[in-house]
């Protein structure tokens, strides 16, 4: 079997990660990506804590969690396709101005 | 070696069913690929293969070694990750998605390990096989970006905002039939629609399954035929290869084996979209007839005895000797086939499912010829519409009404 | 070493893999292929624990749906390689070594709370489909309507957001 300490320590590193691509990337898509992984990494410990402690309820979370992981992408990259028509690049260094 | 058969048995019986699998699959697609020619060339009074083999039996074979042997240019400025990955995920993922499908009903023990007429038999096999879809996207959208060429991108991005349009309708449409048999294993899901002496009634098409209460999910089979086949990218949804518009689409930049891969790709989705069309809407391997007509288990030999013969005697006047020779050594098979059905009821009770099962994909795939040969090809902004305006409303109300349907008279 | 204790280090090596990767990748689109396999490494840790409609949603949702549409906008956008602008020679030496830090402390911190919590078993029956969707639509209504209403205002957005100004 395996502990369910792993699979914590396991989502610790992926949200680690997030966090440096974040702060990294200049790419807005892919600042965007980081998220996406951090809400995994989130949603990793939330199945291993159900899991472990024989509730469904973090699944349900997990649930909840894509369905706003899905709104935000739909939202969100529809903000990018218009922020990248506007000022014709995805660096988030160029999207330093509050009106064009 | 009988014993690490046995301990082993867990590890080699499904090696040797993916197999089996695997190679009968491919045989099929190539011959499906010699049907299409021969159906669409009908539809259009021409003749279709001719020239190799008799009736062009050997065609197939013949474009085998042609791939095998075609040069494989790499255009420039691709991307080589992607160019590569692409036709790889792409028939991998079709070729997996074949794995949850059950084709029979028998169970059986080989090296005392219980296996069944199928690879795997997973308890969400449904959801399984819609992973496995929703991820094929990946290998049109990526083929069509890695290539470097404005037709394939063109193609690549149609084909992704098609498939994430129609799976909403692919999903939902589906859903009607997973409240019915309240179970998402596609083997329960058969099971369930096998209700006593009703026969065909009992399929989910009609809807007197063990709990459907006589609700029909027609309007599920139509959204999901409809869906399946702008999955598939098939004609009259095909887009994304649209060859009058984008030279040949997303696979314009291949050749050779990695175009084979897509193409056989294309036709073993087209196998799987059949398969379930089959499982969800028309009993699986469900034999039409009540169950007390029990002289209908005949029916597998009485069809192929008369095809055997009429094989039989169109060869023997077949203009080459190959053929005289080939066309007959196949009908003489199918005869003795069909004699050892009627003599041996053993194994005739034992291909009845599997029979059905075929029998029944084998219309879908003709459907799906059929379409090609008939339906011109939507336009885009038609195809959004479609999708959107229609095809996801109509899915959605089938989920209400046969949730409405089950509280009314359901059995749960 | 059982069975379960090797699929669980291949798929998390290549989960970390692929996030590793999603930094390093220059391409938005490598990006994206990167996140894609860390989703689908997850998804197999899912089933791993037993989780079979998390495993499935995961994978049809964000696989199916979610990475579609980021690689469908670099592909419409036709994103080219990133540029590195502007990096802060602080972030370079100490971003790195913080980030880790961070990780590494709540690592350490699970690593050390640990003994509490009983190891997931593999129980199909705790998490089946009837069960999650029995715990939906009870306990956790309220939420799930207010998800859909969540989904409703999204679409509006996406809606507004598409609507070229007349």
């Amino acid at each position: 079997m395996v502990p369910t300490n792993y699979y914590l320590i396991l989502s610790a590193i992926l949200f680690g990660l997030g966090i440096v691509a974040f702060v990294f990337k200049r790419n807005i898509i892919t600042l965007f990506m980081a998220i996406e992984l951090m809400l995994n990494a989130v949603n990793l410990a939330f199945v291993a804590f159900s899991q472990s402690l024989g509730k469904p309820d973090g699944e349900v979370f997990v649930l909840f969690v894509i369905v706003v992981a899905a709104a935000e992408a739909a939202v969100g990259l529809g903000i990018i396709i218009l922020t990248a028509r506007n000022r014709h690049s995805l660096n988030v260094e160029r999207v330093n101005l509050l009106k064009l | 070696m009988n014993e690490f058969l046995t301990h082993y048995a867990f590890l080699i019986v499904p090696i040797i069913k993916i197999v089996i699998l695997v190679f009968l699959v491919l045989t099929v697609d190539a011959y499906l690929t010699w049907l299409e020619r021969k159906v669409i060339a009908h539809i259009q009074t021409r003749w279709g293969p001719y020239r190799v083999g008799p009736h062009g039996l050997l065609q197939p074979l013949a474009d085998g070694v042609k791939f095998i042997f075609k040069e494989d240019p790499m255009p420039a400025g691709v991307d080589k990750i992607a160019y590569f990955l692409a036709p790889f995920l792409t028939l991998m993922l079709a070729l997996t998605s074949l794995a949850v499908i059950p084709f029979g009903p028998q169970r059986f023990t080989v090296w005392g390990y219980e296996t069944h007429v199928g690879i795997a038999d997973v308890n969400i096999s449904l959801l399984v096989l819609f992973a496995i879809t929703a991820l094929a996207v990946y290998g049109v959208a990526l083929a069509g970006w890695a290539s470097n060429n404005k037709y394939s991108l063109l193609g690549g991005l149609r084909s992704s905002a098609q498939m994430i349009s129609y799976e909403l309708a692919l999903t939902l449409s589906v859903v009607g039939v997973v409240l019915v048999a309240g179970d998402f294993s596609l083997r329960g899901i058969i099971e369930h629609q096998e209700n006593g002496n009703l026969g065909l009634l009992g399929w989910n098409l009609f809807g007197f399954s063990k709990n459907g209460g006589g609700f029909t999910q027609i309007i599920g089979f139509i959204c999901f035929f409809t869906a399946a086949i702008a999955e598939t990218n098939r004609v009259p949804f095909d887009l994304p290869e649209a060859e009058s518009e984008l030279v040949a689409g997303f696979h314009t930049e291949y050749a050779s084996m990695k175009f084979a891969m897509f193409f056989i790709a294309e036709y073993t989705s087209m196998i799987t979209v059949s398969c379930l069309c089959t499982i969800l809407f028309f009993g699986g391997w469900l034999s039409p007839f009540p169950l007390s007509w029990t002289f209908t288990q005949f029916l597998p030999s009485v069809l192929l005895i008369p095809f055997g013969l009429w094989i039989i005697y169109d060869g023997i006047r077949y203009e080459t000797i190959f053929g005289r020779v080939l066309l007959p050594g196949i009908g003489t098979a199918l005869l003795a086939l069909g004699g050892a059905l009627l003599a041996y009821p053993a194994i005739n009770g034992y291909i009845q499912g599997p029979f059905w099962f075929l029998a029944k994909v084998f219309v879908f795939l003709f459907v799906y010829i059929w379409m090609r040969g008939t339906l011109p090809r939507f336009r885009y902004d038609q195809l959004m519409t479609f999708g959107w305006k229609f095809l996801l409303p109509v899915s959605i109300a089938n989920v209400v009404l046969t949730s409405v349907a089950i509280l009314i008279w359901g059995k749960h | 070493m059982t069975a379960p204790l090797i699929i669980f280090f291949v798929l998390a090596a290549v989960a970390v893999f692929g996030a590793v990767s999603l930094i390093l990748q220059k391409h938005p689109i490598h990006s994206a292929l990167s996140l894609i396999v860390v989703m689908v490494a997850l998804a197999g840790l899912y089933l791993l624990m037993g989780a079979e409609f998390v495993a499935a949603v995961q994978i049809i949702v964000y696989g199916g749906a979610i990475m579609v549409l980021f690689v469908f906008v670099i592909m419409l956008l036709n994103a080219g390689e990133e540029e590195r602008t502007n990096l802060s020679r602080l972030a370079t030496y100490a971003g790195i070594p913080l980030a880790l830090a961070l990780a590494g402390f709540i690592a350490a911190a699970i690593a050390r709370s640990g003994g509490y919590l009983p190891a997931p078993a593999p129980n199909g029956a705790l998490t089946s489909t009837k069960t999650l969707s029995m715990l939906l639509f009870t306990e956790f209504v309220y939420p799930f309507e207010l998800t859909s209403f969540l989904i409703l205002v999204a679409i509006l957005g996406a809606i507004v957001l598409a609507q070229r100004e007349n």
